[in-house]
């Protein structure tokens, strides 16, 4: 699903990320933990594509599975060349979307008078447009929301009120995963989606994250500060970032172990 | 007639006297509303489809009268919306407006908000998006008499501009005689939010999409309190920045 080879990237002209090489495969949930300022964010902006974090070095190949027809249409937009993969870099921000890359927000943006159900549905309806597909209607579209937002247990009423705007920091988190459903990505990039969240609201998460994403056709890569959000969501492969590129890899196990011994021994 | 005026005249600092000359001899005289004691109005100006367009009013306003007026201001060259208002005791005035352009385009509200007597208040919201070369204006008085204690006055005048030609000009001004007054003024001026613009990009909306959006929002707020029929306003200013998104 994704490979990602010698990566380097800046912020600003400062490295960043250093080497980082990592393979998610296609059906498996891959955490990244790290301390602070290990390159975590760096790594999801840039797989995300935003502007200002500049790749020097590397690459990373995005191979989602193309479903053979989308409502009747072959899909031309997924193309994955053959099966060798789409070089990520050359799409923009909005193209990986429409590829299936569902890039998760450690700080969800605000975005004041515009309701959540305008922007998800004009969203939703841009990527499907992009992909051929047919459009929602407002109807097929508000129940598509209805059921994603009780999946994660949030009152569907919250999707009228402005993007994020007013929302906590556990609020607007459910409201990515709420997202995250509703988009139905092939690979979701989690960005410290456990942070600021409590003990119920990270239970909601987790089972929003197994629901949406644990399956044979989908990948997730995690990024994540804490260990006990993979009480709830089991990881295949956990990996220690540090100093932009990775240092450690190993089983659900080594997650256990970082919590125990702190990332300077378990990285040593 | 009078004679055309020049960007001498303050109120007129800012605006296309070419265009203004060429409508000037047809120009009709302002308008005058009169809205009697304790009564109530509701006015939905929306553009015509002139390349220039003056609307000139005076608006008085009883006491205990209210009005809300809602103007879209995009005319393709000239566009220019006068408003003098005089507010009586308790009188409720509230003015939202847009101006919404790009190419060469010059929009301009101007009002003034003469508050007499006490106790009344006034509410302006204007808000402006402007792409290609277009100048977008709001020259906006305030004046306070004396004895007219209670006042409570705002303006919020923000505006977005969308290429490095464009221009916003804000002017709140306030003139103030009484002791016991609140008048309240802000004035901005940005561009599209980065972080917005890449939020909406990651969830799969591409960027002529994002940028129309996100101004509806800058925008949308403004038809909110209309009552009853909005009359295509919100459509409308919706089709204007869609153009020059």
């Amino acid at each position: 699903m994704l490979q990602i080879t010698n990566l380097h990237a800046t912020v600003a002209n400062k490295p960043i990320l250093n080497g980082l090489t990592l393979s998610v495969p296609t059906g498996e949930i891959h955490a990244i933990m790290g301390p602070n300022g290990s390159g975590k964010s760096t790594l999801a902006y840039v797989l995300g594509g935003r502007p200002g974090y500049e790749v020097t070095e590397g690459s990373v190949t995005y191979t989602p599975l193309v479903p053979s027809e989308v409502e009747g249409r072959v899909s031309t937009t997924l193309d994955t060349n053959g099966g060798r993969g789409i070089d990520l870099f050359t799409l923009e921000p909005h193209e990986r979307a429409v590829a299936g890359l569902f890039l998760g927000f450690q700080y969800p943006v605000e975005i004041p008078g515009v309701s959540y159900l305008q922007f998800l549905r004009e969203s939703l309806n841009s990527q499907r447009r992009s992909r051929g597909e047919k459009e929602l209607s407002g109807a097929e579209f508000i129940r598509l929301a209805k059921e994603q937002a009780a999946l994660l247990g949030m009152d569907s009423d919250m999707l009228k009120r402005p993007v994020n705007v007013g929302f906590s920091g556990g609020e607007k988190k459910r409201a990515e995963m709420v997202q995250m459903g509703i988009m139905a990505p092939r690979l979701a990039i989690l960005d410290e989606t456990d942070s600021g969240l409590d003990i119920d609201a990270l239970k909601a998460v987790g089972a929003g994250i197994n629901s949406i994403m644990r399956a044979p056709d989908k990948s997730v890569l995690l990024i994540t500060h804490y260990q006990r959000l993979l009480d709830y969501v089991k990881p295949d492969r956990v990996h220690v970032l540090s100093k932009g590129r990775i240092v450690r890899s190993g089983g659900p196990e080594l997650a256990h172990q970082l919590e125990r011994e702190g990332y300077v021994e378990a990285a040593a | 007639m009078t004679a055309l005026p020049t960007r001498k005249l303050e109120a007129f600092r800012y605006a296309d006297i070419d265009a203004l000359a060429s409508v000037w001899s047809e120009l009709a005289e302002p308008e005058i509303i009169d809205i009697a004691a304790q009564q109530k109005l509701q006015q939905i100006w929306l553009p015509g489809g002139d390349d220039v367009q003056i609307r000139r009013v005076e608006l008085t306003l009883h006491a205990g009268a209210s009005a809300a007026i809602f103007a879209l201001n995009t005319a393709s060259r000239y566009g220019r919306i006068e408003l003098d208002v005089t507010l009586h005791d308790g009188a409720d005035f509230a003015f939202d407006a847009a101006n919404i352009g790009g190419g060469e385009a010059t929009l301009e509200i101007v009002t003034i908000v003469r508050h007499v007597e006490p106790n009344a208040t006034s509410h302006q919201t204007i808000r402006s998006v402007l792409g290609g070369k277009a100048a977008g204006s709001y020259l906006g008085k305030v004046a306070v008499m004396r004895g007219a204690d209670g006042t409570d006055s705002v303006q919020s005048v923000k505006a977005m501009l969308l290429t490095r030609g464009a221009t916003a000009n804000a002017k709140p001004e306030l003139e103030i005689y009484a002791d016991d007054v609140k008048c309240a003024h802000g004035a901005t001026v940005g561009e599209l939010d980065r972080d917005q613009l890449f939020y909406a990009a990651a969830r799969g909306l591409d960027p002529a999409g994002a940028r129309a959006l996100l101004l509806e929002g800058f925008v949308g707020g403004l038809w909110g309190s209309i009552e009853g029929d909005d009359q295509g306003i919100a459509a409308l200013a919706r089709n204007a920045l869609r153009s020059i998104a």
